[in-house]
């Protein structure tokens, strides 16, 4: 479904991305994980058309992206839930909801039946409709947050770090979201420093170090690994 | 029609007759205020999207003057007044907010995706130059120009010739020039973008000052026009940012332009469009203001009175629409009382001591918040 190949990224004189490469088939969860500054963001924005690679293939479904700017990819079905959740402060929560679906050619009453929808499997989002959304705790601006990426009714949802900063329980409440999403048929791409519980949700994972992909596995054998267990997994 | 003004004629009659000359003052300051605020609104809105002084607005309002004084002089001169004032600023409002857009997409734009900064970085020098080395002494030569529209078409030819042609020649100068303050870089691009429109101006309709109004407009109706027209105009405007989903998708851009890119919004449009919602304000307020209410101008207002503008702006707290009407009428208000002063001489600097004032003791404005760092 989502195909990076060999992607270079720089920030000026700082390479950010060296050949990096990976694939998300459809119905999965893939997540990336490394430690900070590792280039995890960095990928997923240029997946999401907000930084541009130098060099390298972006394709979704067969067609390249990589050139396209951000507000054309939403189009295609990409959408982004992004790290320190970027709601839009000063306004409501269900103005942010309705920009959530700005991509969309769709009838309001459509898109109000999915605010509805966000509304029932986040209730505290409904107790706070009319608040702005700079009001909002960290958990419900996160909520907030993958709520306004669902609205646009993506293929891919890429999620950027959505446990920073959250209490543990919150954590996993975030984490059973994702899953739902994804049972709902949502693949997913999401980047985590929480490398055990991102790992234990996940089919697949990428490990990055330094701008480059170091190891790619199943889930399973990446928890296993030794070199993972010392280096992401506190062991 | 006549009926309506007749309604409005006798409404200013009660209102001028009334005891004090404060109720009348009060009247023409916050008409000068609406003025103001038509203005102001172009320069916060920019700053809201893009974080950047448009120093060109004020010179875009003076081309609204110009395309209102043409409209009203020559275009539509034996028309009925209604049709006068109706056409008159429909053309002001449509010239100045494509004029607005074209400066967007020629001067700003490139800066801002960074294609080449060679695009712009030197406009303002070679405005300067320009005025310096040819137009100074063509404008001596022939400072008094019959008021035929020829010159608006001159100008607008003109302007983007010069802004194309320029554009060229640095591109072909100075192929990769590396910008070491993208921020510095726009200010000064914008400076230069009021120079040249201030220079062309010059250049193509004179330097001297020119008075006209729209015909047969009754002296005491004119105020109350101009009051209405911008109260009007200011709704529809605080209605399309507020209600509708392009204005949504303004308010999202100024707040988070990475994170309204991620939701689909295209930002460079939305900036455009923000370009020309202020200038077809500014162009509304050029035609009010001069052609309406009569006051005298020349290729400078564009100057003193969007400076003034840019004031009220930021005394309300830039970045705020809301914020730019306080502003204005409170400008426009105080401008009013002191020239009615003994203190009279002190009319145009009260802006000053009002800005000093209120940036000592709230220095984000009236309505503005404290820069607030996003978690």
């Amino acid at each position: 479904m989502l195909k990076v190949s060999n992607v270079n990224v720089y920030y000026g004189a700082i390479h950010a991305l060296v050949n990096v490469s990976l694939e998300v088939s459809e119905g999965e969860i893939v997540t990336l994980i490394g430690a900070n500054g590792a280039g995890k963001s960095s990928t997923i924005r240029s997946i999401s058309g907000l930084v541009k690679p130098a060099s390298g293939e972006i394709s979704f479904n067969g067609n390249p992206i990589h050139r396209s700017s951000a507000h054309e990819i939403v189009r295609l079905g990409i959408s982004q839930s992004p790290e320190g959740r970027r709601v839009f402060p000063a306004m409501t929560v269900h103005e942010n909801l309705k920009l959530g679906a700005y991509s969309r050619k769709c009838s309001k009453s459509e898109v109000s039946n999915d605010i509805e929808e966000m509304y029932h499997t986040f209730p505290r989002l409904k107790e706070r409709e009319k608040q702005p959304a700079g009001t909002l705790s960290g958990g419900e601006q996160q909520m907030l947050a993958i709520a306004r990426a669902l609205m646009s009714r993506p293929r891919l949802l890429m999620l950027d770090e959505p446990s920073l900063g959250l209490a543990p329980f919150l954590v996993q409440t975030i984490f059973r979201i994702i899953k739902d999403i994804n049972l709902k048929g949502v693949t997913i791409l999401l980047v985590e420093q929480n490398a055990n519980q991102a790992l234990k949700l996940a089919n697949r994972g990428y490990v990055l170090e330094t701008g480059e992909v170091i190891l790619h596995d199943s889930s399973s054998e990446l928890l296993a690994n030794d070199a993972v267990r010392k280096a992401y997994l506190g062991d | 029609m006549s009926h309506i003004s007749s309604v409005l004629a006798s409404l200013v009659h009660v209102l001028s007759h009334a005891p004090s000359v404060f109720w009348r003052l009060t009247l023409s300051g916050i008409e000068l205020g609406g003025v103001y605020a038509l203005i102001a609104i172009g320069y916060t809105l920019v700053y809201g999207v893009l974080q950047f002084i448009n120093f060109a607005h004020g010179d875009v309002y003076m081309v609204g003057a110009y395309i209102g004084f043409f409209s009203v002089t020559v275009w539509f001169a034996s028309s009925s007044p209604w049709i006068q004032g109706i056409c008159g600023i429909v053309l002001s409002i449509i010239g100045c907010a494509l004029l607005g857009l074209f400066i967007e997409r020629l001067a700003y734009r490139p800066l801002r995706n960074g294609l080449s900064s060679a695009d712009a970085v030197p406009w303002s020098i070679i405005s300067a130059f320009y005025v310096d080395a040819f137009l100074g002494k063509y404008l001596a030569a022939r400072s008094v120009l019959p008021a035929v529209a020829i010159y608006l078409i001159v100008f607008a030819i003109s302007f983007a010739v010069m802004l194309v042609v320029l554009k060229k020649l640095f591109r072909m100068l100075a192929p990769r020039i590396k910008p070491t303050n993208d921020r510095l870089t726009a200010l000064i691009t914008a400076i230069g973008m009021s120079l040249l429109l201030e220079n062309q101006g010059a250049a193509s309709f004179g330097v001297s000052p020119h008075i006209a109004q729209v015909k047969g407009i009754n002296q005491s109706v004119a105020p109350l026009i101009v009051l209405v027209a911008s109260v009007v105009l200011a709704a529809a405007l605080v209605f399309v940012i507020k209600a509708t989903s392009i204005g949504r998708a303004i308010r999202a851009v100024s707040q988070d332009k990475d994170a309204a890119a991620l939701m689909g919004i295209p930002t460079d449009k939305v900036v455009g469009f923000t370009f020309l919602l202020g200038a077809g304000l500014a162009g509304a307020g050029g035609f009010l203001n001069h052609m309406v209410d009569g006051v005298q101008f020349d290729t400078n207002i564009g100057i003193t009175l969007g400076l003034k503008a840019f004031i009220a702006a930021v005394l309300g707290g830039i970045g705020r629409v809301d914020g730019a009407i306080v502003g204005a009428l409170l400008m426009g208000l105080a401008e009013t009382y002191t020239g009615a002063s003994i203190f009279s001489d002190f009319k145009n600097a009260v802006a000053f001591v009002i800005l000093i004032a209120v940036l000592l003791l709230r220095p984000s404005g009236i309505l503005g918040k404290t820069a607030q760092e996003k978690v």
